[in-house]
């Protein structure tokens, strides 16, 4: 180690190290063996999809696995390969860069015009205006999936939600309270919260605060408060992530967490992992989309007797439901044959049922006749209108499984309440920005709000601002 | 240059004019073996080139561009260093990363030290005992930290809480605060990576003389002192050696965060690597170029790091 030339081989190598390290991988080439830039027709083609939640059960693969049957049947010259699918903030956007992504994959619908600006989806205009209801889309849900060249790259799929409170029945039950009687104010939640866990030792409520969902979730609850987290003038988009319905949402978490120790000592519960500390009774009410239940028969084995309860997200000075949902959309690089079948499968797998009523039937009874069974019935917002949606769970009522008596205090309200929708521009990085400051107020009792709401902002402002 | 060189380069002077130089042709080369050599190493070459520099050009390349990897690059100059130098969020993430190499020096850097010296000292079922040592290194890594996030549960029935309650402590939040998260992570990446760096050890106290410590022994000298006049300056190039791969190693600490905690809470355990994945892939704002340029820099200065190290303690080495 005495040579100058040795000093250089050695920073060389110490660089091509860290940098081998850091490098990232080339954009990848989607699959398929269609070679032809022809719509499918009779071409053989093959697409892959999105298929269920890694954690999903074998009822549910059994019955995804028995509609690509069906489908394939139907049509034999496209062969369908599902893929395990979970869409997270932390890896989609590396599956995109990396190309690793299904043809058909699922986005949040607010991330679609993000998406489309960037050229990163498919245009699949002229396939998804040949399906017989093309132009029947809620006009507000399919304007996110549109380019401003009026094209069509996303479609909405399912999961069309309003933020909702879901609760466990039983923990109501043995705390000493009603749980046909569900709490209609956060001032309710905190002192029904407080009771659970002063009488049961279970944790009275929780909040997601891993990743983008923890800033997804308080933006819901600033939401219900009369607050949005950012505002559009007409020519620009503003970042108010120090909107006093934030402050007020993170001073109510604070105070369930240091004053009643009634929050779930948890800053690292994402999406999922709420689902299972609630599946799992660890946690008495949570904030999330009003079909979550899907998921947690799909993934965590709660049944119609668990003790499951939905009502709608308490609401004051004005505020609403933050509503959202899932868009299908094509990857980039696939072929216009492989666009023609996945654009099939898209409605197949997630459209067909809401406007055939044999489509309709034969997916609930899919769903219903799995061991155990799937949840059907599960309530969402409209894709196509209150009347489509309305005639789509009569065609099903003799499948629907999911326990509608305990979620009335959803159901009640669905198509009345104040819908807010999510912010247009740079929503993930706004939500990025503020589930640290959830992390923050929920693990240190003297966490300074004010300055951590100031500096999210002006964050938040500087991702709005960079990504024009 | 070496003495060995010296000698090389004195060998030929004094004959040398007399003496027809050899013409150097490719017939020549061909023949005493250059082609044969080149097609040997020729596929490690391209491997290596396809593999390793050609992702570090484009790492280079990309860190002075704007992209979303799907429409042309854009030429930015220094705008993504800028970007990262004016980023509020830069000190913290240095600072964790720091703190992590730090804690992992303290605590990590001795423990397979003191681990291999005691082991050598064994005189029966050595190998079981470094069999067990080493066992966490093939637990593959995300189950290691699944298992561990088992341990660290925050609520009073948790693993590590248990077991403190017995003696009257906790319950403690462990990575869910933002104090004790750090210092969480650097327990579980100890013990995950000490057996390798045992064995590393065992290995080179097997070449110390043995009858350097029967000498000292007829000497008088403790355990202790054996330790200290005998076993430390044989292992002194290995030590010095396992010090600088430990500080490139943890100041590109990715694993036990991203897992761990994703950086939470509230940034307590962002680190430059972590911020590195997450510029790059959980904005769809397409920052690959800041995070390009982080990873430059970062390359950079451990490069320099390393430079500054070995002089420091050239005099130090016995190589």
């Amino acid at each position: 180690m005495k040579s100058p030339r040795r000093y250089t081989v050695l920073a060389a190598t110490a660089v091509a190290a860290a940098l081998a390290l850091t490098a990232c991988s080339s954009n990848g080439k989607g699959s398929g063996d269609a070679t032809s830039s022809a719509p499918a027709g009779d071409q053989k083609v093959t697409i892959t999809v999105a298929g269920l939640l890694p954690t999903a059960d074998d009822a549910a693969k059994k019955q995804l696995a028995d509609r690509v049957a069906s489908f394939q049947a139907k049509y034999p010259n496209i062969t369908v390969k599902p893929e395990d699918y979970n869409w997270l903030a932390s890896t989609f956007t590396a599956q995109l860069a990396g190309g690793t992504l299904p043809n058909v994959f699922e986005i949040p619908l607010t991330d679609g015009k993000t998406l489309i600006e960037n050229h990163q989806l498919a245009d699949i205009d002229k396939y998804v205006k040949a399906l017989p209801y093309g132009d029947q889309f809620n006009e507000k849900l399919i304007a996110n999936g549109t380019g401003d060249d009026g094209h069509i790259y996303a479609v909405p799929a399912k999961s069309i939600y309003a933020v909702a409170l879901h609760y466990n029945r039983n923990l109501f039950k043995d705390a000493g309270l009603d749980p046909d009687k569900p709490p209609t104010t956060w001032d309710e939640v905190r002192a029904d919260a407080k009771q659970i866990h002063d009488k049961t030792g279970k944790a009275g409520y929780a909040t997601m605060a891993l990743d983008n969902s923890g800033g997804w979730q308080l933006a819901a609850g600033a939401n219900s408060r009369g607050g949005v987290i950012e505002k559009f003038d007409g020519t620009k988009y503003t970042a108010t992530l120090d909107d006093p319905a934030v402050k007020e949402h993170l001073q109510w978490l604070h105070d369930l967490k240091w004053e009643d120790k009634s929050l779930l000592d948890r800053t690292d519960l994402g999406w999922g992992e709420i689902n299972t500390e609630f599946a799992a009774g660890n946690l008495a009410m949570y904030t999330s989309g009003s079909d979550v239940y899907n998921a947690l028969v799909q993934a965590n084995g709660v049944t119609k007797d668990w003790g499951y309860g939905l009502t709608a997200i308490p609401t004051s000075n004005g505020g609403g439901a933050l509503t959202g949902g899932t868009m299908a959309a094509v990857t980039k690089d696939s072929t216009d044959a492989q666009k023609d079948a996945a654009v099939k499968w898209i409605d197949w797998w997630y459209l067909a049922k809401l406007q055939d009523k044999d489509q309709a039937i034969a997916d609930a009874k899919g769903l219903a006749e799995q061991n155990p069974p799937q949840a059907v019935g599960t309530p969402v917002l409209p894709i196509f209108s209150k009347e489509n949606y309305q005639q789509s769970q009569e065609w099903i009522k003799d499948y629907i499984n999911v326990p509608l008596d305990d979620m009335k205090g959803y159901t009640d309200v669905m198509f009345t309440q104040n819908l807010v929708p999510e912010a247009s521009a740079s929503v993930q990085d706004l939500y990025a920005q503020l589930f640290p400051v959830v992390q923050a107020v929920i693990s240190d009792k003297n966490a300074d709000i004010d300055k951590l709401l100031k500096d999210a902002n002006a964050a938040g402002q500087s991702a709005i601002d960079s990504a024009k | 240059m070496t003495t060995d060189d010296v000698v090389l380069t004195k060998f030929p002077t004094g004959t040398g004019k007399d003496r027809p130089k050899p013409r150097r042709t490719p017939a020549t080369w061909v023949r005493r073996g250059g082609l044969t050599a080149l097609l040997f190493g020729l596929p490690a070459l391209l491997i290596f080139g396809i593999f390793s520099w050609w992702p570090i050009v484009s790492a280079v390349v990309m860190s002075f561009q704007k992209t979303n990897l799907t429409d042309p690059a854009v030429w930015v100059g220094l705008d993504n260093f800028k970007e990262i130098f004016s980023d509020p969020l830069l000190p913290t993430v240095i600072r964790n990363t720091a703190w992590f190499a730090l804690l992992a020096l303290i605590f990590g850097y001795p423990v397979p030290l003191i681990g291999a010296v005691l082991m050598s000292e064994l005189r029966r079922r050595k190998g079981f005992y470094s069999a067990l040592a080493y066992l966490p290194v093939v637990v593959p890594p995300v189950v290691a930290v699944l298992l561990w996030k088992f341990f660290y549960d925050p609520r009073p029935e948790g693993v590590f809480n248990t077991v403190l309650g017995w003696v009257g402590l906790g319950p403690y939040s462990w990575l869910n605060d933002p104090h004790m998260a750090m210092p969480s992570l650097v327990l579980e990446a100890t013990w995950a990576a000490a057996g390798g760096t045992v064995i590393i050890y065992l290995a080179a106290l097997t070449a110390v003389p043995a009858e350097l410590y029967d000498a000292a022994e007829v000497d008088g000298a403790s355990v202790l002192r054996k330790v200290w006049h005998v076993t430390m300056p044989a292992l002194r190039s290995i030590l010095l050696i396992t010090l600088i791969l430990q500080i490139i190693g943890t100041a590109q600490v990715f694993l036990e965060p991203f897992l761990f905690t994703n950086g939470g809470p509230n940034h307590a355990t962002l680190t430059v690597m972590l911020w590195v994945y997450q510029l790059a892939f959980t904005s769809i704002g397409n920052r690959y170029g800041e995070a390009t340029a982080l990873s430059l820099l970062l390359a950079v200065f451990l490069a320099v790091l390393s430079l500054v190290y070995f002089r420091l303690t050239r005099s130090w080495s016995t190589s």
